[in-house]
């Protein structure tokens, strides 16, 4: 997102990210693409962000991502608008703005994008990042009247069981029926082994994209790789995204070469937890870094490659379940805990940030026991701001800027 | 009916009730919050299954722990149990439901300190073989966990005669409900409630007896006179029993409900032969769904339209705690459901504390009145 803004200073520019345009235009191609399917005789298909997407791509169904048009919808300040759309359709205002404003949008036909997404031909859900997922398209199942096929990756509380693990690899053989079904072809084992393969690919370069975080000063902060993050998510199993991360990768090991950091003198470090908040993130990064502050890293990031080991790339098909169950959202708080001490440790930060997102019930409750064994076993503090990925009424400005300050007081108290 | 003080005292007071419970039988309580627990299985290993409804008011311990978005339940619940409210229980199991209660599952087991906390990781996709192979998975499971929990061997034998009891304790609330359901004011809605609340905390036995007792009354009680405009409750749970009386005062009753404390929690038998795992994955799978599991995309609301037809109700309250995910989700379209059958709904949509009794008076009134 940094990269709009205005400023001749030279300073700044050496520290933009210029590959951001290739990003847009890549974006800009997907689009263009999906909304004219059907002229292409192309199946399009809507699909949870923690998904199983790599049979999809391998069958040449084009994804879509409400969630990533939510996450549009919240940069570009539609959420209120939308949110209150769908209030006024009987959705309460305290369910997941990505939700409400996706379900405003296809009623509407609109959206962040012109005319709104491409009509789905049937829906995949998966619910290892919440429940509200499961809800959310039984709405769209019914709205656009197509088949919804639901992805079901039991919970881990304390272990991960040799029963969910059966359950969930048998399922991956039922998705590939109903796949089967919906195109009237059979899946191409081959070509689903290759797009695991590029699934992989891309998962470990944009865990190094991340991992530029960990040098000091850091060449982009976890604001940059919100905006970046996108094709990870929409796109990944193809080439494409391997070859935007490579370059994104170069430019920023370049940066590290010649000691630029993304924010001018970084002094410390930071990590993010939760979702972002979209449509406040160059408020949010601008109020940190007038505090020499980086948010370095964010456990959201992360979540589409910290499972990457568990993908066996020979037998795409028995490991992928096991993988899509056990992502970061998907486990209990004391597992969360771990994968947290792990990143602090990691990415060497001074404290953490925690969005209590309101739209995201499985990602934020929990957070104050967190906060506090946090505290306790690696000694960092810690700052909640309350706020919404989407609906802009849920954010204080003065309120959370007053607490960022005295945050930031701790931070430098704590760090002498 | 003087027989129902004690249901009435047993709901009024339950905690009181369980302490006493255990002093008497030297056995274990186990404490659950959804119905989806598969309740037979702890009560053949000689436990006493409770269900937790927790405090709706004062919640401040549990402040510590979770944000205000979320429902009176879960921070009822876990405000008690922090406060020790809770200390009768040996032990606490979590069937896997929604996002709120997934998360104060963690919670609970890292805080609370009961001696023993089970999750028991449902599916959350009813309507598959892989999900119906999963789900008596997760049974056996969960049989083997209680035995180790309560050092407690539960065979075969043992677990049949618990379903029987089961089934026939939800055949006796049933019955009950149809009872109602011809005459309304055969029994008021306090007092339904009273004995729904009551059998999810005590003693099984003690309970099948007494609900013997009152079915056979009821049928003796001559027909009441009384005409009431006829409403369906629909929603999560009712923590809220002072509702009933508000309702009855404005001319109207409940003569069925879609609530996890009414129909969800005594619908549908389990199979009495053969293998009793399989028959309570049976059970569980195919009743109707609660909001946080998917059967289908619509079965809900079909089924809600055929019980107010069943009924003839005349309308449906919604009750719905304030920030219930599943609920809320579901709310729209079963409302587009009723309205397109001319069905009239009305929402309540409920904070921790009961809305003053004026404004709920007020508000009943004038749907009645619309009716
Ligand atoms: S924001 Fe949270 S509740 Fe909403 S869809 Fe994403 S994971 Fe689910
Ligand atoms: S009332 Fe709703 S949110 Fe609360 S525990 Fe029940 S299903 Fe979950």
């Amino acid at each position: 997102m940094l990269d709009d803004a205005v400023s001749k200073d030279p300073e700044e520019e050496k520290r933009k990210i210029k590959s951001v345009k290739r990003m847009k235009e890549i974006m800009t191609q997907y689009f263009i693409e999906a909304k004219t399917a059907k002229q292409h005789n192309k199946i399009v298909a809507w699909i949870t962000s923690g998904g199983p997407v790599e049979p999809l791509i391998a069958m040449d169904i084009i994804p879509i991502y409400p969630e990533n048009h939510g996450a549009m919808i919240g940069a570009s300040h539609l959420g209120v608008q939308l949110c209150e759309i769908a209030e006024q359709m009987g959705y309460s205002r305290d369910l997941c703005s990505y939700a409400r404003s996706d379900i405003a949008a296809a009623a509407r036909q609109t959206g962040a994008i012109p005319g709104g997404l491409p009509p789905p031909d049937f829906l995949v859900c998966c619910n290892n990042i919440c429940g509200t997922v499961v809800k959310w398209y039984e709405v769209l199942a019914r709205f656009f009247n197509v088949p919804l096929f639901i992805y079901d990756t039991p919970f881990i509380h304390t272990e991960f069981s040799d029963a969910a693990k059966r359950y969930v690899k048998r399922q991956t053989y039922e998705y590939i029926a109903f796949l089967e079904e919906r195109t009237g072809k059979k899946a191409d084992r081959d070509r689903l082994t290759e797009v695991g393969r590029l699934s992989v690919q891309a998962m470990r370069i944009w865990q190094k994209v991340l991992d530029t975080g960990m040098h000091k000063p850091a060449p982009m902060t976890a604001f940059d790789a919100f905006f970046h993050l996108a094709l990870i998510v929409t796109l990944r199993g193809t080439q494409v995204v391997i070859d935007y991360y490579t370059e994104l990768l170069n430019e920023l090991n370049d940066h590290i070469a010649q000691g630029i950091g993304m924010i001018p003198n970084e002094k410390y470090r930071l990590l993010w937890d939760n979702l972002p908040v979209w449509f406040k993130t160059r408020w949010l990064s601008e109020k940190f870094a007038s505090h020499s502050a980086a948010l370095v890293a964010s456990t959201y990031t992360n979540a589409w490659c910290n499972v990457v080991d568990l993908i066996d790339e020979s037998d795409l098909v028995g490991s992928l379940g096991i993988a899509t169950s056990s992502i970061y959202i998907n486990i209990s708080i004391d597992r969360m805990l771990s994968e947290l001490g792990g990143m602090i440790r990691k990415y060497d930060v001074d404290g953490l940030v925690m969005h209590s997102n309101r739209s995201c019930k499985p990602y934020s409750l929990g957070q104050y026991d967190i906060q506090k064994m946090v505290m306790k076993e690696f000694g960092i503090p810690s700052l909640i701001i309350e706020a919404d990925q989407v609906d802009e009424r849920n954010f204080s400005e003065s309120q959370i800027e007053t607490r960022i300050d005295a945050f930031m007081e701790t931070i430098k108290a704590h760090k002498g | 009916m003087k027989e129902l003080d004690a249901f009435r005292e047993i709901a009024g007071n339950p905690y009181a009730y369980a302490a006493q419970w255990k002093k008497k039988t030297g056995n274990k309580i186990v404490g659950y919050f959804c119905s989806y627990t598969i309740e037979e299985i702890i009560h053949a290993a000689g436990a006493l299954p409770y269900r937790i409804f927790g405090t709706t008011e004062h919640i401040i311990r549990a402040d510590a722990h979770l944000q205000a978005y979320c429902c009176s339940l879960v921070r009822g619940g876990l405000e008690d149990a922090l406060a020790g409210k809770l200390g009768f229980l040996d032990g606490t199991v979590f069937p896997h439901t929604c996002d709120s209660i997934q998360r104060l599952s963690d919670i609970w087991r890292l805080n609370v300190g009961f001696p023993f906390h089970v999750d028991v990781i449902l599916p959350v996709k009813l309507n598959s073989a892989s999900a119906r192979g999963y789900m008596t998975d997760v049974i056996r499971t969960f049989r083997a966990d209680m035995e180790m929990a309560l050092s407690r061997s539960i065979d075969d034998a043992m677990l049949a005669e618990s379903i029987r009891l089961y089934n026939g304790i939800r055949a006796g609330i049933e019955e009950i409900y149809r009872m109602r359901s011809a005459d309304p004011g055969i029994i008021s809605g306090s007092d339904l409630y009273a004995i729904v609340k009551s059998a999810m905390v005590m003693d099984r036995r003690d309970l099948s007896v007494m609900l013997a007792d009152i079915i056979a009354r009821l049928k003796k009680k001559s027909p009441s006179k009384k005409k009431y405009r006829r409403l369906i409750l629909a929603g999560g749970i009712c923590t809220h029993p002072d509702i009933y009386p508000v309702l009855e005062k404005a001319g109207a009753a409940v003569v069925w409900d879609e609530l996890c404390t009414g129909t969800r929690f005594f619908e549908g038998a389990v199979k009495e032969s053969g293998d009793p795992v399989s028959a309570l994955a049976e059970r569980y799978a195919e009743r109707i769904n609660c909001p946080a599991k998917h059967a289908s995309v619509d079965a809900r609301g079909r089924n809600l339209v055929d019980i107010v037809k069943q009924h003839q109700a005349e309308g449906v309250v919604f009750l719905i705690l304030k920030f219930c995910d599943p609920h809320s989700f579901d709310y729209p379209y079963l409302k587009e459901y009723l309205d397109r059958e001319n069905i009239p709904s009305l929402l309540l949509e409920l904070e921790e504390h009961t809305p003053p009794e004026g404004q709920l008076a007020t508000r009943f009134e004038s749907f009645i009145e619309m009716l």
